[in-house]
């Protein structure tokens, strides 16, 4: 006996085996990222709003993802209906281009982490805490390394305004030519990048969007797949590649949707 | 069609290509449900021998702390150096062995038994399907396993040993404690979780597709129902714990505070971190999980019992539409009853009085099933088989366990009883002579499908009586001492407590342990030694029986109705000779009027059989 209703739907429930299958798994990806989600509300309502960093990330840079992955949604569809016009080069066209938003996504995604590793906050004795960059702008530096490494002072160049000055003075800043300012080993109680032990905001931050993009990732490997060796499916068995495309696309328009709910949470509120 | 491609070959290819099969690809890289369901049985019982072993060599050290462990002390002090200086256990192992013994159990013994094994073997069977819906994703669920059981096992060997804070990890405990364990714990729990989704995702799609023509819902051996709410609440309760876990892989990785709270102190110095997080919030977490994991250790448990009990008394079993619905509102409720975990974490009484609530609510559905089960004995001709005793036994046994939950469903109670050997009592009953014994009458009663032969009915009883009585020799006096105080997670078993001597000196201490339930501690000491022993018949049993048992007569010698019995035995790949058609509900047993006392639910109304 072969096992039944891999490509035609099983008369009674209406849909074939795969697309209970990524329903149901989609249906636990909505259980981890929501037990994230609510972590982030909860560590946020907890949160002392002057600990709760605002405005670090780049709304544009993230605005303009945004709209990469929303156009590849529309494509994997495209993707999805040619095959079932059967018009086999239009599917590789937009699966190829759907592909391509992915790898975009994630290049630009990893450009901001890198901007991120590189940006520094200062809790200095006295209170004061600064934002800025540390000279040669290294990553991951930490009060430790820079004790160890034997120095006494450090060069900052700071940020016009620091992210606990609220919304407006973000608005204000410019990268402009700040006046770089030296900082004595003895006078700072912390030093962190904005990596995710800087603070539970972007602890949250990082975990978040690093489970997206390996989600990302996932789909877009599995897609690549399909366009490339596993689209010779086509000769054989078009109805199963054509599910295939069905099944990796709902996926795929899940990552998209969460990614809808990170944008706003990380980025604007 | 191309001959180069291999994507789709057609029906005939497929068996062509499966006769000639490798030892590989048949018995280590199968795909075979069946094979996997035998993988993950075999695996999951050396899981629950080795967190028996753990489990024996903290009893000892309850009963006779910092004396060294006969037999093996001086194997432990060579594998694992100082931490078993001697042949002691320090404190340190005492902790890692008691983590790992719970989460061993849990998940790698238990679940994989009762889910992996049982579930795989039996479930495409009884529904009259040919295999799993996704045979590779199945392989990779069982591969996924093993390499979590393989990651745990390995941490007990790196510098500071394994996990020591608890099968629950509670942070900052767990984040705290200087050693790697915690993160080999949390990586090898990945693995666990990503298997059991995958097993999941595959369960219930194939019980939603592969269903026979004529297997309708209400037409569903119990035992599939079990399982078909048990993969529920696998796939929905676990990714929550699977975010946690990442949470506290980041704390302990990457420095993060998702659950270390501003101000945290650890070792006297305030630690290093950004703080901010809450601990209550991993608890949270975890017990989301682990509520609903307490279901899917009992669920397929019952559907166990529920087949056999049905075969063993000759008649259909009492209110199977309850059961169905009971089972359906038990995977519903346990979602919302969490925190009666969490009672003394100071969440607030409101909060306390709705868990308390849901807890009382979901206790009803676990009773009527009980209850049905007791109902289906009365008026049966009972056949009294290794299978249906320790199907018998469970019934009193998962009662006690049940109903001792009940105060501590109720926060004014538990207030008294948290964190003492009546909690550890508590679920001990329900998973120990309760799942466990359902899992053993479920191998006797299967066996003969896997392999064609009975196993020994005399060694079978010693084995169910031995079990039987000391399992009882070892949990009951837990009651005794967690009600008269004793806390759980000590390493001398309460043996600091000064007031014990005090006590000796006729001054009555408030809160002190009597001499009395210390020394339940050296007969609960040598039950578990009795325990182990009367493992032994079982085991011999099992791969004696492989080869040397008494050869079955017919593809259903226990003339059971369920569609797994109407298959060639052992069954081939592929399953059944004849793609069946099903006609009736499971358990037709002593029907009016039919010249034998079962009708198999694939025969046709004419009493002829299908073929
Ligand atoms: C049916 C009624 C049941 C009720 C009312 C109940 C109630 C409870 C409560 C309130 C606790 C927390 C006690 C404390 O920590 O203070 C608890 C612990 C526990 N229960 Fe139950 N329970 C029931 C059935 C079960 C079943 C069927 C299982 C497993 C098959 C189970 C397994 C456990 C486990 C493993 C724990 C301990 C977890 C730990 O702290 O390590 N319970 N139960
Ligand atoms: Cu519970």
């Amino acid at each position: 006996m072969d096992i039944p209703y891999t490509s035609q739907p099983r008369p009674d429930t209406g849909i074939y085996n795969a697309k209970v299958g990524i329903w149901l798994f989609l249906a636990s990806e909505v259980m981890l990222f929501g037990a994230l989600f609510s972590t982030y509300i909860l560590l946020r309502v907890g949160a002392r709003p002057e600990d709760w960093p605002t405005g670090l990330l780049n709304v544009p840079i993230g605005t303009f993802n945004t709209a990469v992955l929303i156009a590849s949604s529309v494509t994997v569809v495209m993707a999805w209906a040619s095959l079932k016009m059967k018009q086999f080069n239009r599917f590789k066209l937009f699966q190829a281009i759907t592909v391509l938003c992915a790898l975009t996504f994630l290049g630009i995604k990893s450009f901001e982490y890198r901007d991120k590793f590189t940006h520094y906050e200062v809790w200095k004795t006295d209170g004061t805490r600064i934002t800025g960059h540390l000279e040669g702008k290294p990553m991951f530096m930490t009060l430790e390394k820079v004790k160890a490494a034997g120095k006494e002072s450090i060069l900052f160049t700071p940020d016009l305004h620091h992210y606990s000055e609220g919304k407006k003075a973000m608005h204000e800043r410019d990268h402009g030519d700040h006046k770089a300012v030296e900082i004595p080993v003895a006078q700072i109680k912390r030093l962190s990048a904005f990596v995710p032990a800087h603070s539970t905001y972007f602890a949250i931050y990082f975990t978040l969007t690093g489970l997206h993009a390996l989600h990302v990732l996932g789909g877009a490997v599995v897609m690549a797949y399909l366009f490339g060796p596993g689209a010779k499916m086509w000769f054989t068995d078009p109805d199963r590649l054509t599910n295939r495309v069905e099944v990796s696309g709902l996926f795929w328009h899940f990552v998209d949707l969460v990614w809808i709910f990170l944008f706003p949470i990380l980025y604007l509120l | 069609m191309q001959a180069t491609t291999h994507t789709m070959p057609h029906a005939g290819v497929h068996e062509a290509h499966h006769e000639e099969q490798g030892f590989w690809r048949k018995y280590i890289f199968s795909t075979d449900h069946k094979v996997i369901g035998i993988q993950y049985g075999l695996t999951a019982l050396v899981f629950l021998l080795f967190g028996f072993f753990l489990m024996m060599m903290m009893r000892w050290q309850i009963a006779h702390p910092g004396q060294p462990i006969p037999l093996v002390g001086w194997l432990l002090e060579r594998v694992l150096g100082d931490v078993a200086a001697k042949g002691v256990m320090s404190p340190d192992l005492y902790n890692s062995f008691g983590a790992m013994h719970g989460t061993i159990m849990v998940f790698l013994a238990i679940v994989p038994l009762a889910f992996g094994a049982f579930g795989n073997y039996v479930v495409p069977l009884q529904i009259g399907a040919p295999d799993m819906a996704f045979p590779r994703v199945n392989m990779a669920s069982y591969q996924a396993y093993v390499l979590g059981g393989i990651i745990m096992f390995v941490s007990f060997f790196i510098p500071g040993g394994a996990a020591q804070a608890g099968w629950t990890s509670y942070s900052p405990l767990a984040t705290s404690i200087p050693t790697d364990g915690q993160t080999f714990w949390l990586v090898g729990m990945i693995f666990l979780i990503t298997s059991s989704l995958l097993g999941a995702v595959n369960f219930i799609a194939t019980i939603i597709q592969l269903r026979a023509p004529g297997m309708t819902w209400m037409r569903l051996p119990f035992f599939v129902w079990a399982q078909f709410v048990t993969g529920f609440l696998l796939l929905l309760a676990f990714p929550p714990l699977e975010a946690a876990g990442i949470m506290q892989l980041m704390d302990k990785v990457a420095g993060t505070s998702f659950f270390l709270p501003t101000g945290l102190a650890v070792g006297g110095e305030l630690a290093n971190i950004s703080g901010g997080g809450s601990p209550l919030l991993w608890q949270h977490l975890f017990w989301f999980l682990g509520h609903p994991e307490v279901y899917v250790l009992i669920l397929p448990a019952m559907g166990i019992v529920c087949e056999v009990i049905a075969n063993n008394t000759r008649k259909p079993i009492w209110g199977y539409k309850s059961l169905v619905y009971s089972a359906l509102c038990i995977g519903f409720l346990s979602f919302i009853v969490w925190a009666h975990h969490m009672y003394l974490t100071g969440m607030g009484t409101k909060v306390a009085t709705f868990f308390q609530t849901t807890t009382m609510i979901i206790s009803i559905p676990s009773v009527i099933i009980l209850t049905c089960f007791f109902i289906s004995l009365w008026g049966g001709s009972i056949r009294f088989n290794t299978p249906m005793l320790f199907c018998l036994a469970f019934l009193p046994m998962f009662g006690i366990g049940g109903l001792t939950g009940l105060p501590l469903g109720f926060a004014a109670s538990d207030l008294h009883l948290h964190d003492t050997y009546y909690v550890i009592a508590h679920f001990h009953y329900v998973v120990a002579p309760g799942t466990i014994f359902a899992l053993f009458a479920g191998i006797y009663y299967w066996f003969p499908k896997m392999t064609g032969r009975m196993m020994n009915e005399f060694w079978g009883r010693v084995h169910f009586w031995g079990s039987l009585i000391f399992m009882n020799v070892v949990f009951q006096p837990m009651f005794a001492q967690g009600m008269s105080g004793m806390i759980r997670r000590m390493a001398d078993g309460g043996a600091n407590y000064a007031t014990a001597t005090l006590q000796k000196q006729g001054v009555e201490v408030i809160g002190g342990l009597s001499d009395k339930m210390m020394n339940l501690h050296t007969m609960i000491l040598w039950g578990a030694v009795f325990l182990a022993l009367v493992q032994i018949p079982f085991i011999i049993n099992v791969f004696w029986s492989i080869k040397h048992g008494k050869k079955v007569t017919s593809d259903n010698p226990w003339n059971a109705t369920t569609l797994e019995w109407q298959t060639p035995t052992p069954p081939p790949h592929g399953n059944f000779a004849h793609a069946p058609t099903v006609h009736r509900g499971p358990y037709e047993y002593s029907v009016p009027g039919h010249s034998s006392d079962f009708i198999p639910q694939n025969e046709t109304d004419k009493g002829s059989r299908q073929h």
